[in-house]
C-alpha cells in the first residue's frame, strides 16, 4: 500500500503543473477576453498566394 | 470591370446588405448601393481580403450616410499622439481605438488582417465585447493618421474623444486576480475531496493504515492554507474593516464561518481526533468566488460614466493669425482663438459666430427638436452640432467653463457613487443573522458544557458556527440579480450594476424627456396636404429642397421621392424663411406664408392658414398655390400604449427643453395638473427630480441627451435611451435600446419579482441552515454531513434563482433566450 505515497505525490505534482499553467494562462491575458477567440476559430488560415473564393469565381 | 448606374432596382448591396433603393452600382458582377461600398469592396478585393464576405453575408458597413468625413489632422500632432498612445518609442507605437461599428465575425477578421491593407501595421487584435482594436504600428513605414483614415475608408471609423487624452486604457486586470483566487480554491477543493473520500467510505475506521491518516491530514492542511490566506482574503479583509468601523455586513458571519472551519479542522487533524472539514472549507470559498465572478459581470461595450468629455472631439481646427489652419487639442484651447468648424462638427466651447450665418443642432444639449439659425456676432454654445456650410467661430470660454460643462460642477456629480449607498437585503439582515448565530452557538455550547464537558461544548460551538456560515445566503443576491441582469440585457435594458435593480423595483414615479426619448426624429411624420403632385412637380420640389441645407428641406426632399436629378437655373434661400428656385423654366417657392407672399404674386390671404399641429412649409409652383407640407415629430412605436398602462400604477411626468409646440399631443397621456413641463434648462430638470424625491417618490428618469445628464444622475434609476447602444449616452444607471422603451413596465414588474425571488431564496438557504443546525446542536455534524450540505445548499440556490427568474421573465412577456 505504501506505493500510494508515491502515486499521490505524482498526482499532486501533475495537478500543480496544471495549476501553474492556469496561472500562466490568466496572467497572459487569456481570460480577459472570453468572446473574441470564439470568433477567431471561424477564420480560415489561407496562405496569401492562394486565391480567395472570389477571385476563383471570377476566373472560371 | 464595367460600372453602370441604374435608377430603379431592388438589388441588395454586396457589401452592406441594404436595399439598393436609390441607385445600384454594378462592379465586378456585384451590386453596390453607393460608391463608398463599392470602393471598400475594391480595396478589399485588391488586397486579397475577400474572405471578409465569406464569413458573414453582407458584413460591410453602409457608407452612404457618411457624407462628411471626419478630419484626422490632429493625428499628425506629436503631442496628441503621445497622449493617446499606450506605448511609444522611436518607431513603434501601440494604442487601442474604440470602434463602435464592429459587429460581426467578418469585422474581427478584417481588422485583424489590417497588415494586408497597410504593411506598417505590425499587430492588430480586436476585443469584440469592448469594440476595441489594439494596434502596434511601425511609424517608419506608416503614420497613425494613415491607418485611421484607412479604417474610415473601409467603414470602421474609430471614436476618438476628449476623454481619451491622457487616459491610459484602464487595465482589464482586476478580474485576473479573481480568476486566480478561484483557480487556487478549485484546485484545493478537488484535491482535498479526493483525499477525504477514503475516510468517508471507511466507516469502521480499520481500512486505512494509521500513517495514511496523518499523510492525508497533512496534505489537506497544506492545500488549505493558500485558500485561507489568498482565496478568502477579500472576505476576511472586508469583515475586519466592517467590524473595525462598528458595522456588520454579510462578510462578517462568512468570515466567522471560515475561521471556525479552518481552525477546527486543523485542531482535529493535529490532535488526530477527526478528519476535519477542509473539503467543506475549500468548497465554500470556491462557490463564494463563483458568486463574486457572476457579480462582476459587466457590459464591456457600454460605458455608463460618460460626461461631456466623451462627447466632445479630441481636437479642433484653429486658424492662426495668418489664416493657416492647424489642429489643437481641446484642453489647450484659450478664449479668443478662431476656430473653423465643418458640417456635423461639434462646437467645443462657448463662442461667437464670425461667419455670416450658421445652423446649429442643439437637440442633444437642450432638447430642442429643430436646428436653429445663428447669425454673425451671436453666441454659440458648446455641444451644438454645426449643420451645413462650414463656419468660423471665436472662442469665448475655455472648454471647462462652458455652459454645457458647468452642469458637471453641480453637486449631484460630486458624490457620484450611487452604488456605494446601495445595500443589499443580505447586508441589512446580517447584523441580526450574526447575532442569532452567535446566540445559538453560545447557548448550545453552554448546554453541552453543563452536560458533557469542555470538549463536546467546543465541538458543538464550532459546529454551529460552521454550519450557519451563510454561504447560500451570500450567493442568493448575486445569483438572482445576475440572472435578472442577463434577462434584462436580452431584452435591451443594460443595467450598470446588479444592485441597482432594487431601485428599479421601487419606482413610484417616471419622468420622461421628450425630444429623442418619447419622440424620434427619424420617425417624424411628414405629409403633403393639398393638391396631388404630378411626377414632374415632385421632381421640381425634390430638386429645390435638395439644394437647401435647412433640416425641413431635407425632410421634404426625402419624401418627394424624385426620380430625376434636375439642375436648378437659379436658387435663392432666405435662412429661416424659405427657398425660391427656377428649374426647367418653372419657378418654385417654398416657405412660410409671409415669405411666399413676398416672393410671388400671391397675397398672404390667398394662402390658407393651415390647421395643423407642427411645422408647415407652403408650396407654390409658377405662382400657383398647391398646398403645404406638415411635419410632425413622431412618437416612438408603442409609446401611447406604454404611457396609458404606466399611468395606472405610477405618477408620470414629462420634462422637456423644447417649446410647448406639442403640449396638446401629450396632454392625453399625462395628467394635466403640472406634469407637463416645457422650456426647462438642464439644472431645472435636476431640481425637479430633487423636489420629487423630497416628496418621497422614487424616481425613474428616462432621457437621452446631455441636457438630461443631471436628472439622470440625480434620479434613483436613470435610464439613458439610445438607438445605438454603443453610441454616446450620458452618465446613467442603465442604457435602454430605443426599440425596447415600450417594455418599460414589464421591466419594472420583472425587477419587483426579482426582489421576491431573493427573499424566497433566502428562505431556502435558511432552511438548509436550520437542518444543519439540527445536526450541529445535537453534536452529530460529521465532516461528511458538512461536505454534502454545503455544496448542496449553494447549488440549489443557484438552480432555484436561475429558473425562477426566467419563469417570471417569461410570464412577464420578456425574452429569455437569445
Amino acid at each position: 500500500m505504501e506505493v500510494i505515497y508515491m502515486l499521490i505525490g505524482f498526482s499532486l505534482l501533475v495537478a500543480l503543473i496544471f495549476l501553474g499553467l492556469f496561472f500562466w494562462a490568466v496572467r497572459s491575458g487569456q481570460f480577459d477576453d472570453q468572446y473574441t477567440p470564439s470568433m477567431r476559430v471561424l477564420f480560415d488560415q489561407k496562405s496569401s498566394d492562394k486565391k480567395t473564393n472570389n477571385q476563383k469565381h471570377r476566373d472560371e | 470591370m464595367s460600372q453602370t448606374v441604374e435608377t430603379i432596382s431592388s438589388e441588395i448591396c454586396y457589401h452592406c446588405g441594404e436595399d439598393c433603393a436609390e441607385e445600384t452600382i454594378h462592379y465586378d458582377d456585384k451590386a453596390f448601393c453607393c460608391n463608398g461600398c463599392r470602393s471598400a469592396y475594391q480595396l478589399l478585393d485588391e488586397s486579397g481580403l475577400c474572405s471578409y464576405y465569406d464569413l458573414d453575408a453582407n458584413p460591410g458597413i453602409n457608407l452612404k450616410n457618411t457624407k462628411h468625413r471626419a478630419r484626422f489632422d490632429y493625428l499628425e500632432d506629436d503631442e496628441v499622439i503621445e497622449r493617446i498612445a499606450e506605448f511609444r518609442d522611436k518607431n513603434r507605437l501601440s494604442l487601442s481605438l474604440y470602434i463602435p461599428n464592429i459587429h460581426c465575425t467578418s469585422c474581427v477578421w478584417l481588422l485583424e488582417n489590417l497588415q494586408k491593407l497597410d504593411s506598417g501595421v505590425l499587430q492588430s487584435s480586436v476585443n469584440f465585447l469592448k469594440r476595441e482594436l489594439s494596434l502596434l504600428i511601425d511609424t517608419d513605414s506608416t503614420s497613425l493618421r494613415d491607418v485611421v483614415e484607412q479604417l474610415v475608408t473601409i467603414g470602421y471609423e474609430p471614436e476618438i474623444r476628449l476623454d481619451k487624452l491622457d487616459s491610459k486604457s484602464e487595465s482589464s486586470h482586476q478580474n485576473r486576480s479573481l480568476w486566480l483566487k478561484m483557480g487556487v480554491a478549485g484546485f484545493a477543493f478537488g484535491n482535498i475531496m479526493l483525499f477525504s473520500f477514503p475516510d468517508y467510505l471507511d466507516t469502521t475506521g480499520s481500512g486505512l493504515g494509521g500513517n495514511f491518516h496523518i499523510f492525508f491530514g497533512a496534505l489537506n492542511i497544506l492545500l488549505a492554507i493558500p485558500v485561507l490566506v489568498y482565496s478568502s482574503s477579500d472576505y476576511l479583509r472586508s469583515a475586519f474593516a466592517a467590524v473595525k468601523q462598528g458595522g456588520v455586513n454579510l462578510d462578517v458571519p462568512i468570515s466567522i464561518g471560515i475561521v471556525a472551519l479552518f481552525s477546527r479542522s486543523v485542531y482535529e487533524i493535529v490532535t488526530m481526533t477527526g478528519t476535519g472539514y477542509m473539503d467543506s472549507f475549500t468548497g465554500l470559498i470556491f462557490f463564494l468566488l463563483i458568486g463574486k465572478l457572476v457579480q462582476q459581470k459587466t457590459f464591456h461595450r457600454l460605458s455608463f460614466d460618460r460626461d461631456y468629455r466623451s462627447y466632445l472631439p479630441i481636437a479642433v481646427n484653429v486658424l492662426d493669425t495668418q489664416g493657416r489652419e492647424y489642429s489643437l487639442s481641446l484642453d489647450k484651447l484659450e478664449p479668443g482663438q478662431t476656430l473653423r468648424l465643418r458640417n456635423q462638427e461639434l462646437v467645443p466651447c462657448d463662442s461667437t459666430l464670425q461667419s455670416e450665418q450658421a445652423f446649429l443642432d442643439y437637440s442633444f444639449i437642450t432638447g430642442e427638436s429643430e436646428p436653429i439659425s445663428v447669425s454673425q456676432g451671436e453666441k454659440v454654445f458648446a455641444g451644438g452640432r454645426l449643420i451645413g456650410r462650414s463656419a468660423q467661430l471665436i472662442t469665448e470660454e475655455k472648454v471647462t467653463n462652458s455652459y454645457l460643462t458647468k452642469l458637471w460642477n453641480h453637486e449631484a456629480f460630486q458624490n457620484n457613487d450611487k452604488e456605494l449607498k446601495l445595500t443589499t437585503f443580505a447586508d441589512r439582515i446580517s447584523p441580526y443573522f450574526t447575532m442569532g448565530v452567535l446566540g445559538i452557538a453560545f447557548a448550545s455550547g453552554f448546554y453541552w458544557l453543563q452536560t458533557s464537558g469542555m470538549d463536546s461544548a467546543l465541538s458543538v460551538f464550532t459546529a454551529v458556527l460552521i454550519i450557519a456560515c451563510p454561504c447560500a445566503l451570500a450567493l442568493s443576491t448575486p445569483f438572482t440579480l445576475g440572472s435578472a441582469l442577463n434577462v434584462l440585457s436580452l431584452n435591451g435594458l443594460f443595467v450598470k450594476n446588479h444592485l441597482l435593480i432594487e431601485n428599479l423595483s421601487k419606482a413610484s414615479a417616471v419622468v420622461f424627456d421628450k425630444t429623442g426619448t418619447l419622440t424620434n426624429s427619424e420617425a417624424s411624420n411628414i405629409e403633403f396636404i393639398g393638391m396631388t403632385l404630378t411626377e414632374d412637380e415632385r421632381n421640381l420640389v425634390g430638386t429645390a429642397a435638395g439644394n437647401s441645407i435647412h433640416p425641413l428641406s431635407r425632410k421634404i426632399a426625402d419624401i418627394t421621392s424624385s426620380t430625376k436629378e434636375l439642375k436648378p437655373d437659379t436658387f435663392h434661400e432666405v435662412p429661416g424663411k424659405g427657398i425660391f428656385a427656377t428649374i426647367a423654366g418653372k419657378s418654385i417657392c417654398m416657405g412660410s406664408r409671409h415669405f411666399i407672399s413676398e416672393q410671388t404674386t400671391l397675397y398672404q390671404d390667398q394662402i390658407p392658414e393651415p390647421d395643423f399641429i407642427g411645422s408647415t412649409v407652403h408650396l407654390t409652383i409658377d405662382n400657383e398655390y398647391l398646398g403645404y407640407f406638415g411635419i410632425k415629430t413622431g412618437l416612438r412605436s408603442g409609446i401611447s400604449d406604454l404611457l396609458n398602462r404606466l399611468k395606472e400604477t405610477l405618477r408620470l411626468f414629462l420634462i422637456s427643453g423644447d417649446n410647448e409646440g406639442q403640449r396638446q399631443e401629450f396632454e392625453t397621456y399625462f395628467s394635466t395638473n403640472g406634469s407637463l413641463l416645457f422650456n426647462k434648462k438642464p439644472e431645472e430638470k435636476l431640481d425637479f427630480i430633487t423636489d420629487l424625491q423630497k416628496e418621497g417618490e422614487s424616481v425613474i428618469m428616462v432621457g437621452d441627451g446631455l441636457n438630461d445628464a443631471g436628472a439622470l444622475k440625480k434620479s434613483d434609476f436613470g435610464i439613458a435611451l439610445a438607438d445605438d447602444v454603443s453610441s454616446f449616452a450620458p452618465a446613467c444607471d442603465a442604457i435602454l435600446e430605443g426599440d425596447s422603451l415600450n417594455k418599460l413596465l414589464s421591466f419594472i414588474q420583472f425587477s419587483q419579482n426579482s426582489m421576491k425571488i431573493i427573499i424566497a431564496s433566502f428562505v431556502l438557504s435558511l432552511l438548509y441552515n436550520t437542518v444543519g443546525l439540527g445536526f450541529a446542536i445535537t453534536g452529530h455534524l460529521s465532516p461528511l454531513v458538512a461536505a454534502v450540505l454545503m455544496p448542496l445548499s449553494s447549488i440549489s440556490v443557484m438552480v432555484f434563482t436561475f429558473f425562477t427568474t426566467r419563469y417570471f421573465a417569461h410570464k412577464g412577456g420578456l425574452a429569455i433566450w437569445k
